[in-house]
């Protein structure tokens, strides 16, 4: 059982060639840069945006096939959304926001309202039964989606950056709480997010999109240990070059090589950690073989540790310690030195 | 806030043109025999008159519901050819002459009008110069109010609603009726005030296609101008019934006019 989406479609400036698929033992982030096509990929699913091509199918049950002009409404797939404002009814309480969907589906009023309240108090809203919604904070509204989405009993369910809306201080606590429905919840599961900290908590698997199209899948272990994107690199704070690989060296560009314990060959992606990076004020002497001169364009504070951005034949980030940045003087537009060991490099195939 | 100098010209414009509109008000006011205010108000002619006015003007706001609502939603959501000129049609009776409206009615309802005399003929039904005349003209006339404020409305409500609606199982009618309808709820009810005021007021349509019989046809503002004639102190007390009638209209859409001040 499983979701199966090959969706192609144009929307303004937006071009969106993708394939996805949901398992049932998973949940799936949909993880990318804003504009990448997230939202409007996840719309298709639910059938609020036409495809040009392609297909959506859920369970083996055809959706919508642009082929055969086949189309199934969004009141009629079986989903819940969780909407990135929630978009709960304004003129309904919050009870029956949550018995919307059974009432749209049949369900007499009494048992709804009954079912709705257990849903609610699931979520540890029941003393809000006759709030209108914008009584409710945003952590609170955000559990009203949540349970407005999952009342009717869904095969898919689809978020769509379900903690942007909040505050710092509260969404660690609804992450948790999500994290927690999304793991008893018996249907499949799609999260969008811009956030790599939340995709890796929610998702077992990753799937990274940039300009509507696929760019790396993965669990997020491998996703952050071998980027596959600029994007994902500077998400995960590595270095990510790209190049030939042969026999123990990697050509970046034509003036430029690197050496890297590795038996790869052929095109490769190349990370170094910052950290990894070394500065010099002169050229290195000893071990490192790859050294080279370069300018530093750019210094930032991270979490007690500072990042050097140096421009040169191949342009690096490297992670040191404020006292080594003090004691070397080094400043924007300065002339450094960088080197890191070829054992430090991770090589694996573009 | 700092107050604004204002140019003396401009000064005395604005205060003469502000007399213009305090001035009449003022003199209907003062004028008016207050003394005898009951005995016009309880005559019986005045009472079938405000009667009638109450039931044409209540029943044209209905009506412009059930068919101006739909309208509005066809003009705010589908797009087809040929709707900006339908929707001018639809909207032509605000800015017609008000006779120039009845005397269109009488040529297709009239006893010899296009649809008229087939519903005279086959039916035996007969429109102008009936109670159910006068409401057709005062829906012709205001239904448009209606239309264009639905409408806009419609535009300018988050449609992503009645998505989060749908994805919800909802059909829709269900839509419609559940989240569309009360979300433009602010819009309804403006609407259909400036519906029921602007019919209230009507009368060169009604007069044209209705005439002016007591107690048939015979609305307060076509008894406002019938007893100007007559009993004009009468005339003056109405027409006071029918300013705080729209003063109440003013009130009751102040959030909308004057800001939520």
């Amino acid at each position: 059982m499983s979701l199966e989406a090959n969706v192609r479609l144009t929307l303004g400036a937006l071009d969106l060639d993708i394939e996805l698929s949901v398992d049932e033992a998973e949940v799936v982030a949909l993880l990318g840069p804003n504009g990448a096509g997230k939202t409007t990929l996840l719309r298709a699913v639910a059938g609020l945006v036409p495809l040009t091509s392609g297909y959506v199918k859920l369970d083996g049950r055809v959706l919508e096939d642009a082929a055969s002009g086949k189309y199934v409404p969004t009141e009629r797939r079986s989903i819940g959304v969780v909407f990135q404002d929630y978009l709960l009814f304004p003129h309904l309480s919050v009870l029956a926001n949550v018995a919307f969907g059974m009432r749209s589906r049949g369900m007499p009023s009494h048992e709804a309202a009954e079912k709705a309240a257990q849903w609610l108090d699931r979520v540890g809203l029941s003393a809000y039964v006759q709030d209108k919604p914008d009584a409710l904070s945003g952590g609170q509204r955000q559990r009203v989606a949540l349970a407005r989405a999952l009342a009717p009993d869904p095969r898919l369910l689809l978020l769509d950056e379900p903690l942007a809306a909040l505050d710092v201080t509260t969404r660690a606590e609804v992450r948790r709480d999500l994290k927690r429905h999304l793991t008893t919840f018996p249907g499949l599961r799609l999260v969008v997010t811009h956030d790599p900290l939340e995709a890796a908590m929610l998702a077992d698997r990753l799937v990274v999109m940039e300009n509507g199209r696929l760019v790396q899948t993965g669990t997020p272990a491998e996703v952050t240990e071998r980027p596959r994107s600029q994007y994902v690199a500077d998400l995960v704070g590595v270095n990510l070059l790209r190049g030939q690989a042969d026999h123990g060296s990697v050509r970046i560009s034509d003036d430029s090589v690197i050496a890297a314990a590795a038996a790869e060959s052929g095109d490769v992606f190349a990370v170094i950690h910052p950290r990894a990076v070394a500065l010099h004020l002169r050229r290195p002497e000893g071990s490192p073989r790859n050294a080279w001169p370069g300018r530093v364009s750019g210094v930032e504070m991270l979490g007690g540790r500072v990042r050097v951005r140096v421009e040169g034949d191949v342009p690096l980030v490297a992670e040191v310690t404020p006292a080594a940045i003090s004691d070397m003087q080094v400043a924007e537009g300065g002339e450094v030195w960088v080197s890191f060991k070829s054992t430090d490099v991770g090589v694996y195939p573009a | 806030m700092r107050r604004e100098r204002v140019p003396i010209a401009v000064g005395i414009l604005a205060a003469s043109g502000a007399a213009f509109f305090i001035l009449p008000l003022l003199g209907l006011i003062v004028r008016s025999p207050w003394g005898d205010a009951i005995k016009a108000l309880t005559a019986p002619d005045t009472v079938e008159a405000l009667k009638l006015s109450l039931v044409a003007s209540l029943s044209a706001t209905v009506i412009a519901l059930v068919f101006g609502v739909p309208l509005a939603w066809v003009f705010a959501r589908v797009e087809f050819r040929g709707r900006n000129l339908l929707r001018a049609l639809t909207t032509l009776p605000m800015v017609l002459p008000p006779v120039v409206g009845g005397i269109a009615l009488l040529l297709a309802f009239g006893r010899r009008g296009l649809v008229g005399s087939w519903l005279d003929s086959t039916f035996g039904i007969t429109l102008p110069f009936t109670t159910a005349g006068v409401v057709m003209a005062e829906t012709f006339v205001a239904m448009p109010f209606l239309i264009i404020t639905v409408e806009a409305g419609l535009r300018s409500m988050d449609r992503r609603y009645e998505e989060a609606a749908r994805t919800l199982g909802a059909k829709r009618w269900t839509v419609f009726t559940r989240v569309t309808l009360p979300l433009i709820g602010p819009s309804l009810f403006a609407g259909a005030v400036l519906c029921w005021a602007r019919a209230l007021g009507e009368f060169g349509a009604t007069i044209t296609f209705a005439g002016n019989f007591p107690g048939v046809t015979q609305t307060m503002p076509l008894a406002v101008y019938l007893l100007l004639g007559t009993d004009h102190e009468a005339s003056y007390i109405l027409s006071l019934v029918l300013l705080v009638i729209s003063l109440g209209v003013l009130v009751a859409l102040r959030h909308r006019w004057l800001g939520s001040a």
